[in-house]
C-alpha cells in the first residue's frame, strides 16, 4: 500500500468520524429522541384508545350487538342494528350526492377553467375556505336546506346525507384536483395533437389515468363522513330509533350519533355497549382508510 | 388538388384545417356548462351558509340586544362560550404544536424515503379516528384514569383540560402533515450549504430549514387552530355542558360548538329565541373560523412565493 493511498484512507476515516461526531453530542441525541417521541406519541395514544375501548367493550362482542335495537328494558342486550344500517344508508346517499358533483367541479377547475378570470379565482379561494368550515355549521346549513325543500320531518336520511355531502365535497374536490394534476401534461398534449378536443382528452385520457388518486380521495372523504356525529346531531337524528331505514325519507339514527347519546347515559351497561359500538365504528372507518392506502400504493402510477 | 400553394409550399389561409376549438359542438358545450355549474355549487354553499344563518340571526337580534349577547352572564351571553373555546383551543395547541412540528421535522429531515412512506400514513391515521370516539376516550379514560388516578389532579367529571389534551392529539396530524410539506419544500441546497459549513443535522434543521419554512409552518398551525375551534364532539362530551366564565382548566366549561350540539339536540321549538341563538352562535363560529382560514391562506401564499 503506497503512502499516498494510506494517507488518503486515513483522511477519509477522520472526516467520516468527525462527521458522525457532529450528530453524536448530547443535544443532538436529545433532539432526535424528542422527535421520535413526538412521532410516536400519537400512535401510542391511538393504541391506548383502541385497547381501552376494546377491553371495556369486550363483554359485548356478541351477535346481539349487530342484530338488536337499543333497548331500555334490557340494556345488556342492546344492539346497534338501526345505527349500523343508518350509517350504511347515509354512506351511500352521501356518496351519490357528493362524488359526481365533486369530481365534476374538480374537472372544471383543473382542466377547463381559465385561472386569469376573476370568477375562477373566487372559486379557488372559496374552496379553501369551505374545507375548513366547522362540520357543525354544515349541519345548520342542512337544516335550512331541508326547510327550503319543504321537509317537515327531522332526522331523515336525506337531511343527514345533505349535511355530510356538504362536509366532504371540498375534500373530494381538493383530492381529485391533486390526482388530475399528477397526470403528466405529455398525455394531454399527445391526445390534443391527435385532434381530440379538451373534453375528449379529459374523458378518455386524463380521467382514467387519475382514477386511483380520485378513488383514494373519495374513500377518505366518505370515511370522514361516516364518523361524523356533530352535523347529524344538528340535523336532528335521534339516538333511539327502533326500526330499519326503508328509504331516503325514512327516520334513521347513525352509529356515531348512538355512541354520543349513549355516552351521556349514566348506566354502566350503556357505557359498555358504547365501547363495543366504538369498536364497530373504528373497524368501519379504519377499514376504509386501509382500503384507500392499499389502492394508493397498489394502483398509483408514477410517471 | 385545386389549392394554390405559395413558393415555399405553405398552403394559403383558406386551406388551413378548421380551428377545432371554434367548431360548434353542442354536446360538449352542455358538458362544459355542467362542469362549470358543479364548480359554482361550492360558491352557492358559502352563500347558502350566510343566507341560512342570517334570518334566524336577525330574528334573534330583533329580540335580544347585542349587549345581552356579548355579555359575560345571562341566558343569552356568548362571552363564556368564547372564553371556553379559547381555553380548550390553547390547551390543544400546546399539545399539538410541539408534537406536530416534531413529527414533521423527523419525517422531513431524518426519516429515509422508505420510513416516511410508512410513517406518514400512520400519523395521518390519527385524523381518521371519528371525533366522537376521541370524546368518549377523553370522558372515560383521560379524565378518570389519567388525570384523576395517575396524575392525581382534582378535576371535574367534565373539564377543559381533558378535552383540550385529546383535541390536541386530534390536531397533531393536521399540523404535522402541512408542516412536513413546508419543510420538504425548502431547497436541498440550503441544507447542503449548512452542512458544508460544519453544522450538524440538528443545527441545520433548527436554524436553517425551520426558519426558511416558517410561513408554511405558521399556516399549518393556524389551520390546526381552526380545526380545534370548530371541533364539536370532543368538547360536547368532555368539556362540559355548563357556561362557565373561568380560567381554571380543571373545571367544566361549555364551548361554542358544545353549546350548538347541546341546544340542537334539545327540545327547543323552531323559531323560539333559544333556538335562534343556535344560529347566532353558529354565525359567530363561522366568522371566527373564516378569519382564521383567510389568515392561513394568506400565509400559504407568501410561503409559495418564497422559492
Amino acid at each position: 500500500m503506497s503512502v499516498a493511498t494510506k494517507t488518503a484512507r486515513e483522511t477519509v476515516e477522520i472526516v467520516r468520524e468527525s462527521g458522525r461526531d457532529r450528530d453524536r453530542n448530547l443535544a443532538s441525541i436529545a433532539f432526535l429522541v424528542g422527535l421520535w417521541f413526538s412521532l410516536f406519541f400519537g400512535v401510542m395514544v391511538l393504541v391506548v384508545l383502541i385497547l381501552d375501548t376494546a377491553i371495556s367493550g369486550s363483554s359485548r362482542f356478541d351477535a346481539n350487538l349487530l342484530t338488536e335495537y337499543i333497548s331500555r328494558i334490557s340494556p345488556e342486550t342492546s344492539g346497534f342494528r338501526a345505527g349500523i344500517l343508518g350509517t350504511l344508508w347515509l354512506m351511500v346517499a352521501t356518496a351519490v350526492l357528493a362524488v359526481p358533483l365533486g369530481i365534476a367541479a374538480a374537472i372544471w377547475l383543473e382542466e377547463f377553467s381559465d385561472n386569469t378570470k376573476w370568477y375562477n379565482r373566487i372559486l379557488e379561494v372559496n374552496l379553501q375556505n369551505l374545507a375548513a368550515v366547522p362540520s357543525i355549521v354544515y349541519g345548520l346549513l342542512a337544516v335550512a336546506t331541508m326547510t327550503l325543500l319543504g321537509f317537515q320531518a327531522t332526522g331523515i336520511v336525506l337531511g343527514g346525507a345533505i349535511a355530510l355531502a356538504l362536509l366532504i365535497l371540498p375534500v373530494i374536490i381538493i383530492t381529485t384536483r391533486e390526482a388530475l394534476r399528477a397526470v403528466p401534461q405529455d398525455i394531454r398534449q399527445g391526445s390534443l395533437a391527435l385532434g381530440a378536443t379538451v373534453w375528449q382528452t379529459t374523458w378518455r385520457q386524463t380521467l382514467p389515468s387519475a382514477i386511483p388518486g380520485i378513488s383514494t380521495g373519495t374513500i377518505l372523504g366518505i370515511s370522514r363522513a361516516i364518523g361524523e356525529a356533530a352535523p347529524l346531531v344538528v340535523v336532528g337524528l335521534a339516538g333511539s330509533v327502533r326500526f330499519d331505514p326503508t328509504g331516503i325519507t325514512s327516520v334513521i339514527t347513525a352509529l356515531p350519533q348512538q355512541i354520543y347519546s349513549l355516552t351521556s347515559q349514566s348506566q354502566e351497561e350503556y357505557q359498555t355497549a358504547a365501547s363495543a359500538a366504538i369498536v364497530v365504528l373504528l373497524v368501519m372507518v379504519l377499514g376504509l382508510n386501509a382500503l384507500a392506502i392499499v389502492i394508493r400504493n397498489k394502483f398509483q402510477r408514477t410517471w | 388538388m385545386s389549392s394554390t400553394t405559395t413558393a415555399a409550399g405553405r398552403p394559403e389561409r383558406a386551406d388551413l384545417p378548421p380551428n377545432l376549438a371554434r367548431k360548434a359542438r353542442p354536446g360538449e358545450s352542455i358538458v362544459k356548462v355542467g362542469l362549470f355549474m358543479s364548480g359554482l355549487v361550492s360558491v352557492l354553499i358559502t352563500a347558502g351558509i350566510f343566507v341560512a344563518l342570517i334570518r334566524p340571526v336577525l330574528d334573534f337580534f330583533s329580540e335580544i340586544p347585542l349587549s345581552d349577547f356579548f355579555a359575560t352572564e345571562g341566558q343569552f351571553a356568548v362571552i363564556p362560550l368564547v372564553t371556553a373555546t379559547v381555553m380548550v383551543t390553547v390547551i390543544a395547541l400546546l399539545v399539538a404544536v410541539p408534537l406536530g412540528l416534531g413529527a414533521a421535522m423527523y419525517l422531513s429531515e431524518y426519516a429515509s424515503q422508505r420510513a416516511r412512506k410508512v410513517l406518514k400514513p400512520t400519523v395521518e391515521l390519527l385524523a381518521g379516528v371519528p371525533s366522537v370516539v376521541y370524546g368518549f376516550f377523553a370522558l372515560t379514560f383521560v379524565t378518570p384514569t389519567l388525570l384523576q388516578d395517575i396524575l392525581a389532579l382534582r378535576v371535574g367529571f367534565t373539564n377543559a383540560l381533558s378535552a383540550g389534551l385529546v383535541l390536541g392529539v386530534m390536531v397533531i396530524p393536521t399540523i404535522a402533515s402541512l408542516a412536513e410539506d413546508a419543510l420538504s419544500a425548502v431547497p436541498m441546497s440550503m441544507r447542503q450549504g449548512s452542512l458544508a459549513m460544519g453544522a450538524n443535522r440538528m443545527q441545520t434543521t433548527l436554524r436553517v430549514v425551520f426558519p426558511a419554512a416558517l410561513s408554511g409552518i405558521a399556516a399549518a398551525i393556524v389551520l390546526g387552530m381552526s380545526r380545534a375551534i370548530g371541533e364539536t364532539m370532543i368538547v360536547a362530551l368532555a368539556a362540559g355542558a355548563q357556561k362557565n366564565l373561568s380560567l381554571d382548566p380543571r373545571e367544566g366549561m361549555q364551548t361554542m360548538t358544545g353549546f350548538i350540539a347541546q341546544t340542537a339536540g334539545g327540545e327547543n321549538p323552531v323559531g323560539s329565541t333559544s333556538y335562534n341563538m343556535l344560529f347566532a352562535v353558529g354565525m359567530l363560529l363561522f366568522l371566527i373560523t373564516l378569519v382564521v382560514n383567510i389568515i392561513s391562506i394568506a400565509l400559504v401564499r407568501r410561503f409559495r412565493q418564497a422559492y
